[in-house]
């Protein structure tokens, strides 16, 4: 059996390689984070809420006998009407991007004018109805979620058995990083949302639809949260607390990267991963907290984060 | 924060003013002072002190919130850490409850001046969020330290013998002592708030760069604030370990951090009274949908939505507004 | 009885408060079950084992009127002791029941103390309740970690299971439950290589703990945990491959588990129970009365334990009279610890002075899909302990009330 610094191999790359789906689940929610606050001003407490909603959207659409059964007993549909993961992939991120949009139309759009600290406390309200409803309906226990059938079973790694599944999570998450950071960087629609972000009025003023613009781009945030939800399914079993675990590590993250470039925080969200990683096997007890204690060093070294500049 | 102000604070001229209290805040006083007095004779008294042990913590939330203008998302680990430290005290040692309670709070501000120290580096959303997962650190650590019981707590937490004499067993015994910590430090809050160092808060809270161009170290003045904010909350901690006889992780959860928020968002943040009674509706709500499960958490949140929208200024800021008298 | 709906039971909580609890005489005995309805463990107790206690009261409407409360205490202990307080000093409960999670039954083990009055533990494993922290008016049912960890893991380790790795719910029955797995152990030669505690509740992934255990090298996996926490742990073991070398030794699980897992997945993994439907003629006649009131599910030992101990309690107080056995808790649970036992899911039993109940306790093993004649039909008796043998001596108690 190989071994580095003494530790055996299989237990370091497991760890790593696990310190890195929990990398793309940091990093897509990270940059949906960073991706509302350029354009809205805001600190999205709802994001784990709808991450959350993403998961039980693909859950709701797999075994809505299920469900049905639940609303009323009795009641239920055709099988054929179930839908899978690959469909869930992209229907359950587009339904939860509506029900953002529908959110910042009714909602958040009130608050633009405000001081930027009640758009934290309003989806830090937003989430607590979300996940109050999701509980009262499928208690806190979590729902089984299978995984496909294509990606189902271990792959052996020659060092270790790897689920598939979680291999292409990292795969996913990567592809989905990259089409974003493509999209905000290098066509013209992202131009248009990086100069609105700089200066709304001179955008608005040659004709660009801003508000419709700010919309959208709330809708966008909140569907890569629910990607990554549909993605996290299978891992976590759908479950109301899902969200909430992730949401207030992501912060840190966020604190770390600063909310500057879309690329840092992509970076930062695997890199903390992998840190992770890497604290689970060389000294687990920390592992929990390491993100914040790497945020309060950043914090110390360079307020601004990582990617940030200077406020 | 710019939080909706309310009137103009300093009116020139002062015709009433009793311990810095105006006249309808002396008579918002004497109400809840006979409420204190009156209320254990109808309600359950476990319940009232519940109560109380929330509304001082809420108060001393308000402190930063109301005077100085930070939004702190992690006041629970002052709380929790206080809590903790007041029930290992007093069971394990046998301190009695006065000394437990103030080891309790001395923890809570020990902790503020560390995690405020590295907060106040950054402001508004990123001083919010560094508070949020600094909490959540101590959340983590209190989930493995072995003092802590982890998801046990620490159990079976003996009221004791007040300066070594009275016992507390009784209910009513512990609920005077509870009013009288909970009077004791809304005072020095009122106090706190209305003397030169308040002022220099409330300035920094209205424009922080014009007060450090006046000269003032607007940051030792935010974390002493921030330090006996959590110093107060510590107490808070503590009374209520005591109360219950149990200190458990619920008191350093992040939702507790946000109840806070809520109870100071309802009640009128910048208020005297507002915290009181927002610590109050809230317990009163969370009391009544007991056996509703988590049909709590979704009521708190149609508040915090509500209040956001359309209720910023709070109960309290709203009756204030009513009656153009600050409350 | 009829089932009341949940709806009206929450608004005569909510009510509660404004009532003063009259002790008048001719009051009908209140038994309140306290246990998880939302969380993790809400499968193998909920309102499983609330309709236990019903079909209890129902069966003895004829001589002792009585009704059943229900509440969540969402495993937390502070949520626990609130309602306990409550359901006593507002709502004028005379006995609290159930109480899965070790935690919180600890401290509603307090209260009642304090309170005086009756508390029947079913669902929780540790064995504090009869040892360092019982109490007079204490009584535990169905299981504790000793008996599990001696029969599960003593019969693992002699069928050559000889290095174990737990993977342990950070609470005190996870770190009781893998300490007395961990005497049987090494009594029989084996060795523990390592553990992974892991925060309860709230994990759902486990990973990285599995790596580890993978890692480690040891033959067994023990797992020292229960509810869907095992049911998780159990499949993402299989979805890492780690049942090509381990062996999965799940020290406390119920046939609902078994049912959540399915066949395919559990098969011929041991577990103890000291109750399964299937059993003899009693015990298929009270499953048969018990699917009545809760359709869907054959009862586990959380359930039947919840029956059999309101029953018994419900017969002591006939016998004592409803007046005396409402003043005291203490003097109820005397009179239950000086009659036998009798009901159909246990047989004839007895609860021994520091408030533990005796009776056989039984390994299965989880029948192959083949064996297995339709649904619930999922486990073979492999070893029968009988009472004097399958739980901690009284020596070793370490219960203040036990004088010996």
């Amino acid at each position: 059996m190989i071994s580095i610094f003494g530790v055996p191999g299989p237990l370091l790359f497991g760890q790593l390689s696990l310190g890195l789906i929990n990398g793309a689940f940091y990093a897509l929610l990270s940059l949906g984070l960073a991706v509302i606050f350029g354009m809205l001003n805001i600190i999205n407490f709802a994001h784990g809420a709808l991450f959350m909603l993403g998961a039980f959207a693909a859950w709701m659409m797999l075994t809505p006998n299920t469900w049905l059964g639940m609303i009323s007993p009795g009641l239920s549909v055709p099988d054929w009407l179930a839908i899978g993961y690959w469909p869930a992939l992209i229907v359950a991120p587009l339904l939860v991007g509506a029900f953002g949009l529908l959110l910042e139309r009714t909602v958040i759009r009130r608050l633009y004018k405000l001081d930027h600290l009640y758009g934290l406390l309003l989806t830090f309200g937003m989430a607590l109805i979300i996940e109050g409803l999701a509980r009262n309906a499928f208690g806190s226990s979590g729902m089984p979620y299978r995984i496909p059938q294509a990606l189902s079973g271990p792959v052996d790694l020659g060092f270790m058995f790897m689920p598939k599944y979680r291999l292409w999570v990292v795969v996913a998450a990567a592809g989905m990083c990259l089409l974003t950071w493509f999209v905000i960087e290098r066509t013209q629609l992202g131009a248009r949302l990086r100069a609105a972000t700089e200066n709304p009025d001179l955008v608005q003023a040659f004709g660009v639809n801003v508000p419709r613009m700010i919309s959208l781009t709330y809708a966008g945030g909140v569907a890569l949260a629910a990607f990554a939800g549909v993605l996290a399914a299978p891992i976590y079993s759908v479950n109301p607390n899902m969200g909430s675990n992730f949401i207030i590590t992501v912060f840190a993250v966020v604190v770390i990267g600063g909310m500057g470039s879309i690329l840092g925080s992509i970076v930062t969200g695997f890199g903390l991963g992998i840190v992770e990683g890497l604290t689970k096997v060389f000294y687990p007890q920390a592992s929990a907290t390491v993100i914040f204690v790497v945020m309060v060093i950043v914090l110390l070294a360079r307020p601004a984060g990582l990617f940030g500049k200077a406020a | 924060m710019g939080v909706t102000t309310v009137l103009p604070r300093t009116t020139a001229a002062r015709p009433f003013s009793v311990f810095g209290f105006s006249s309808a805040q002396a008579v918002a006083f004497l109400l809840l002072l006979a409420a204190i007095v009156l209320a254990p004779f109808g309600i359950y008294p476990v319940f009232l002190m519940k109560v109380l042990c929330f509304a001082l913590f809420a108060c001393a939330f308000n402190l930063l919130i109301g005077f100085v203008g930070l939004l702190s998302f992690g006041h629970a680990a002052y709380f929790g850490m206080g809590s903790y430290v007041t029930a290992w005290t007093a069971k394990t040692w046998g301190l009695t409850p006065e000394i437990a309670i103030l080891l309790g709070g001395l923890t809570g501000g020990l902790l503020g001046c560390v995690f405020g120290a590295l907060a106040i580096r950054r402001q508004g959303l990123y001083f919010a969020m560094i508070t949020l997962a600094l909490a959540q650190m101590n959340y983590f650590f209190c989930l493995q330290a072995p003092f802590t019981g982890g998801e046990d707590g620490i159990q079976q937490v003996p009221r004791g013998n007040l300066f070594g004499l009275i016992s507390l067993r009784s209910d009513m015994a512990m609920y005077v002592v509870v009013a009288v910590v909970f009077l004791v430090f809304f005072l020095l809050i009122h106090r706190v708030v209305h003397s030169p160092f308040g002022q220099v808060l409330k300035a920094i809270r209205e424009n922080e760069p014009r007060a450090t161009s006046l000269g003032y170290r607007t940051d030792d003045y935010k974390l002493i604030a921030f330090v006996l904010s959590t110093f107060i909350a510590g107490i808070a901690g503590g009374t209520k370990a005591l109360v219950f006889g149990i200190a458990t992780l619920t008191d350093v959860n992040y939702a507790m951090s946000g109840e806070v928020v809520l109870m100071n968002l309802l009640g009128g943040m910048g208020t005297i009274f507002g915290p009181v009674i927002g610590a109050g509706i809230i317990q009163w709500t969370e009391n009544a949908l007991a056996g509703a499960g988590a049909w709590v958490t979704v009521t708190q949140g149609v508040i915090f939505v509500a209040c956001v929208l359309m209720f910023r200024r709070g109960v309290v800021g709203e009756i204030a507004a009513l009656i153009k008298r600050p409350l | 009885m009829t089932q009341i709906s949940r709806r009206t039971l929450l608004a005569a909580t909510a009510a509660a408060p404004l009532i003063r609890p009259a002790r008048a005489q001719g009051k009908p005995i209140r038994i309140g079950v306290m246990n998880d309805q939302s969380g993790p463990y809400r499968d193998i107790a909920g309102m499983a084992s609330v309709s236990g206690v019903r079909l209890a009261v129902q069966e003895m409407a004829g001589s002792v009127g009585a009704e059943v409360l229900f509440a969540d205490h969402q495993n937390k202990p502070d949520v626990g002791a609130g309602i306990a307080r409550q359901w006593f000093d507002r709502d004028g409960v005379d006995l609290i029941m159930d109480v899965n999670t070790s935690s919180v039954a600890l401290a509603v083990n307090q209260v009642c103390k304090e309170k005086d009055r009756a508390y029947i533990n079913v669902g929780a494993a540790t064995t504090d309740l009869t040892g360092p922290q019982c109490t007079p008016v204490t009584v535990h049912w169905s299981y504790d970690t000793w008996m599990l960890a001696r029969s599960t893991g003593g019969a693992v380790a002699q069928a050559g299971g000889d290095s174990w790795y737990f993977l342990t719910a950070d609470y005190v029955f996870g770190q009781q439950l893998q300490r007395d797995t961990t005497g049987f152990v090494t009594r029989s030669g084996g060795k523990v290589l390592g553990a992974s505690a892991y925060p309860f509740p709230g994990t759902t992934d486990f990973s990285s703990f599995l790596i580890s255990a993978q890692a480690s090298g040891a033959k067994v996996l023990g797992l020292a945990n229960a509810g869907t926490d095992t049911v998780n742990s159990i499949k993402q073991a299989v979805e890492f491959g780690l049942t090509r070398q381990m062996k999965i030794a799940a020290l406390l699980m119920y046939i609902s588990d078994v049912h959540g897992l399915g066949l395919e997945t559990a098969q011929g993994l041991y577990m103890t129970e000291s109750f399964y439907w299937d059993l003899n003629d009693r015990t298929r006649a009270f499953s048969e009365r018990f699917k009545a009131l809760y359709p869907g599910a054959r009862p586990n030992m959380d359930n039947a334990g919840c029956y059999a101990g309101a029953l018994h309690y419900l017969k002591a107080a006939k016998d004592m009279g409803v007046a005396a056995a409402q003043a005291s808790g203490a003097a109820a649970v005397a009179r239950m610890k000086a009659m036998p036992t009798m009901d159909d899911a246990f047989g004839a039993a007895r609860i021994r002075e520091d408030g533990l109940t005796l009776f056989p306790t039984y390994l299965f093993q989880v029948k192959t899909p083949a064996e297995s004649r339709g649904p619930w039909d999922y486990l073979k008796v492999v070893v029968t302990t009988p009472a004097e043998q399958a739980w901690k001596p009284l020596a070793e108690s370490g219960c203040p009330l036990v004088r010996l």
